[in-house]
């Protein structure tokens, strides 16, 4: 059985990430590089996303800013199809991960989560152990290797900088993790599965300024191994972690750049105006 | 002016209070009678006995003969409804759309709301003619076919309140374990169930309640034979099959077969007094869970 | 197969397993509606619904049970009905967190799950026996009118809940007393809810036989009862007792008289439904 699936995993990651399994040196190669292109979405009748051509590349941090309602959210879901379960979802257009379109036929829905991993807004643990919640992806992929589990779930929790605070309490109830320790679980939780690519949506935004000092300092190092995307209110915490800033509004991307240009000097009165609180 | 308002005040408490008045009603009636019923059998012999001929010349008085057939129509009608009635909930919760279970949620509980004698007409009439075609040897009346029915009575017991339960997780623990590449039935079986275990399992012990103090799918197709058993196929008789069949014919009040309902009863409110406690509890503690 | 793929396919089996699970139990209700009508629809006509029972099949008619039936649920509604009501206002707008309130509540929750053979018996102890009104439509209606009353006080409760708080206050703000507030406030707008959950009390009283058989209605009544005090009959039991008789001709007797139970039964709970859909359309 181990041996199957570790022929399965080799399987993906060729498929997927032309990186070899170790990450060492040749980090950079890890990370995926994402390509939209003419991507609109309507729920039902309301068109959410109104035509967006975009490049992510490989081992940056992209924020994606804009007012509430403006789409951001609803894009940053599209690169792991979460909208899929959003009743009259309806999406045009292509995204490429990697070359590949994700939103063909026959994309395995469940294996492409596995490679994009995602953080919400609110922590949202399972009402588990904590092992159990770093193990869960492991889990459901079929893995039944204790030794490979282990290793895996205290790596994960070491890179989302937990292992220190729980790693005498691993088999404690993960609601019982103050709010700023769950939100790093749940980052824990998704490392596990060895993703290459970070979705975040809003991460930090019902948490303390000291949990989001840290969780702001954790995306700093993932950043040598993963893509990552991350949506957020904060203006400071976007000019702070970001390498590029995207601006949307209205269901449109107005401004895409280097994040420092964007918040020195956008090309848009729009950016301008919602980046000096103007507006929004 | 302030009078008034008192009186009407008053007037609405003794009427709120009238469900505790039933409740004390219930409780005195059973004890009474029960008491001058425990005066001529013994507690021991009642409990005991593997035989209950209350209503023959050579009498015995071992309630475990009904009790067995209670159970026995219980367990079979819980064996059908608990896998149909969570798999309907957790399909109707994590795979149909949203206008599907708007539709096929009120329609299943239709069944629900079908008259018991109706169920017991289709048990005894459709369904063990039905079962005999499979298995000639099933007798015309038998706990299968009433406790089959009593099953599908009961599916929406279980689907509409674990449905319910399900319903009531957080939405974010879905998105979680879709976000980790999991499918729907591994949410469901992983995240879901056990999340929404306490309101699951008050469902099934409505249910099981709900099944043992069922009266007329058992008063038609199970049979009147008191017998401890555990087949299936031959005719049965329930705590409250028997009550039926004194209050049918004419037991005068102060005979010991008019007594005996009264006994029966009492382990009846019994039973399903503990598990109705069982689940109310589990229900308040699971309310200030999710508050 | 790998084991995503294999993830999968138990995702696709156990999805057909819920469709198939789902449609059964719409499958059944089809088949024990279909088998009904098959044998009893051609037993229903005017002579059926008019004729007094009868020892003979082909003559018997369910005249009486639904004159019982008719009396039994006026009756429960004059009894269950201000109770049921008043005490869900009580428990809603006066009862205070105490003893007695939490007491209430723990109560109405168990009643709610006391078998209605149960209530049978409790009708026979104290309407039947001690009060000594005997097997009559008054002792009947008393007992399933106690036997319903969880049901309109929790529903009462529920519709009360959606009152908006804000309707309260204003009413209260114009010097209002806590019942004209309630007479004029509340009760209107909560009026939906609390019907729907009456209708839906009364249709499963309508299709109760436990308890009438214990309180002691009768398989045979060759009259229509003149009195309260009379004895009486009622749908259910009809059904009940032509179904414990060997001749065909009472099967299909019992099946016309179920068509028109059903009927009964399905008109109420649309009824109810189409309350509770306009009344929620309403509060929004």
């Amino acid at each position: 059985m181990a041996k199957e699936i570790e022929i399965t995993m080799e399987n993906i990651k060729s498929t997927k990430i032309d990186s070899p399994e170790i990450v060492d040196e040749s980090t950079q190669q890890n990370a995926s590089r994402i390509e939209t292109k003419g991507v609109k979405v309507w729920y039902d009748d309301f068109m959410a996303i109104k035509g967006i051509d975009m490049v992510i590349k490989p081992n940056t941090i992209t924020a994606f800013i804009g007012p509430s309602g403006c789409g951001k959210s609803t894009f940053l879901r599209l690169f792991n199809r979460m909208n899929d379960y959003v009743e009259g979802f309806k999406m045009e257009g292509k995204i490429k991960i990697d070359g590949d379109n994700i939103y063909k036929k026959k994309v395995n829905v469940e294996q492409l989560r596995k490679e994009i991993g995602m953080v919400f807004q609110k922590p949202n643990p399972f009402p588990k152990s904590i092992f159990d919640n770093v193990a869960y992806g492991l889990q459901i992929q079929g893995i039944k290797d204790k030794k490979l589990i282990n290793e895996r779930v205290e790596k994960a929790l070491k890179q989302a900088d937990l292992w220190e605070e729980v790693k005498d309490n691993l088999k404690k109830s993960a609601l019982a993790l103050s709010g700023g320790q769950q939100q790093r679980l749940c980052i824990a939780r998704t490392l596990a599965v060895q993703p290459s690519i970070l979705l975040m949506d809003e991460p930090t935004s019902a948490l303390d300024p000291i949990s989001t000092a840290k969780i702001e300092e954790l995306i700093h190092h993932l950043k040598e191994e993963y893509t990552i995307i991350i949506v957020t209110h904060n203006m400071q915490q976007a000019s702070r972690i970001s390498d590029y800033t995207a601006f949307f509004y209205l269901g449109e991307l107005i401004e895409y750049d280097k994040t420092r240009k964007i918040f020195t000097n956008p090309e848009k009165k729009q950016t301008e105006n919602y980046i000096t609180g103007r507006f929004g | 002016m302030k009078i008034k308002e008192k009186i009407i005040e008053l007037v609405l408490k003794f009427f709120a209070s009238i469900t505790i008045l039933t409740t004390v009603g219930i409780i005195v009636v059973l004890l009474f009678e029960s008491i001058a019923f425990f005066k001529s059998v013994s507690i021991l012999d009642f409990l005991t006995d593997t035989q209950w001929t209350p209503l023959y010349s050579e009498k015995h008085f071992g309630i475990l003969a009904l009790v067995s057939g209670t159970f026995l129509t219980a367990a079979i009608a819980i064996a059908v409804a608990l896998p149909i009635g969570l798999t309907i909930a957790i399909y109707l919760n994590m795979y149909a759309p949203k206008s599907f279970r708007k539709v096929l949620k009120p329609f299943l509980e239709i069944l629900a709301a079908i008259p018991t004698v109706v169920y017991g007409f289709f048990a005894l009439t459709i369904v063990t003619p039905f079962l005999q075609t499979i298995y000639p040897d099933l007798e015309t009346f038998n706990s299968l076919s009433a406790g089959i029915v009593m099953g599908i009575m009961i599916i929406p017991f279980i689907s509409s309140l674990s449905e319910d339960a399900l319903h009531a997780v957080p939405k974010s623990l879905k998105l979680a374990s879709f976000g980790m590449g999991a499918t729907r039935f591994q949410t469901a079986f992983k995240v879901m169930v056990p999340a929404a275990s306490s309101g699951i399992i008050v469902s099934i012990i409505l249910a099981i309640s709900r099944a043992i103090g069922e009266t007329m799918i058992v008063a038609i197709a199970a049979g009147q034979q008191p017998q401890l058993t555990l087949d299936p196929t031959v005719p049965v008789q329930t705590i409250t099959s028997y009550i039926v069949q004194v209050s049918m014919g004419d037991a005068p009040q102060g005979s010991i077969e008019y007594k005996t309902i009264f006994a029966a009863g009492l382990t009846l409110f019994l039973f399903t007094f503990i598990l109705n406690s069982i689940s109310f509890y589990i229900k308040k503690k699971y309310q200030e869970k999710y508050e | 197969m790998n084991n995503l793929q294999k993830n999968r396919f138990i995702d696709q089996v156990f999805k057909i397993l819920g469709i198939l699970f789902t449609m059964l139990g719409i499958f059944i209700l089809g088949v024990l509606i279909y088998n009904i009508l098959k044998v009893g629809v051609t037993r229903i006509n005017w002579d059926f619904l008019t004729s007094l029972p009868s020892r003979r099949p082909e003559k018997a008619g369910i005249y009486t049970a639904i004159i019982g039936t008719l009396d039994l649920m006026l009756l429960t509604i004059i009894f269950a009905i201000p109770v049921g009501v008043g005490a869900g206002i009580y428990l809603e707008e006066y009862a205070k967190k105490s003893k007695f309130s939490s007491l209430l509540e723990i109560n109405i929750s168990n009643l709610a799950g006391v078998p209605s053979i149960i209530y049978g018996l409790l009708g026979l102890g104290i309407f039947v026996r001690f009060f000594g009104l005997g097997g009559s439509i008054l002792s009947g209606s008393l007992t399933l009118s106690l036997l319903i009353l969880p049901i309109i006080i929790v529903a009462t409760r529920e519709a009360i809940k959606a009152v908006p708080h804000s309707l309260k206050e204003a009413s209260y703000g114009l010097g209002a007393s806590k019942w004209q507030t309630i007479k004029n406030v509340v009760l209107p707008s909560s009026f939906g809810g609390i019907l729907t959950g009456i209708i839906l009390s009364l249709s499963r009283a309508i299709g109760e036989t436990a308890p009438l058989i214990v309180v002691g209605a009768m398989a045979y009544v060759p009259f229509v009862p003149h009195s309260v005090f009379d004895t009486f009959s009622v749908l259910p039991m009809q059904i009940f007792s032509w179904t414990t008789r060997p001749q065909q001709g009472f099967a299909i007797a019992a099946s016309a008289a179920i068509i028109i139970l059903l009927i009964i039964t399905f008109v109420m709970n649309g009824i109810a439904v189409y309350f509770r859909n306009k009344w929620q359309k309403k509060l929004k």
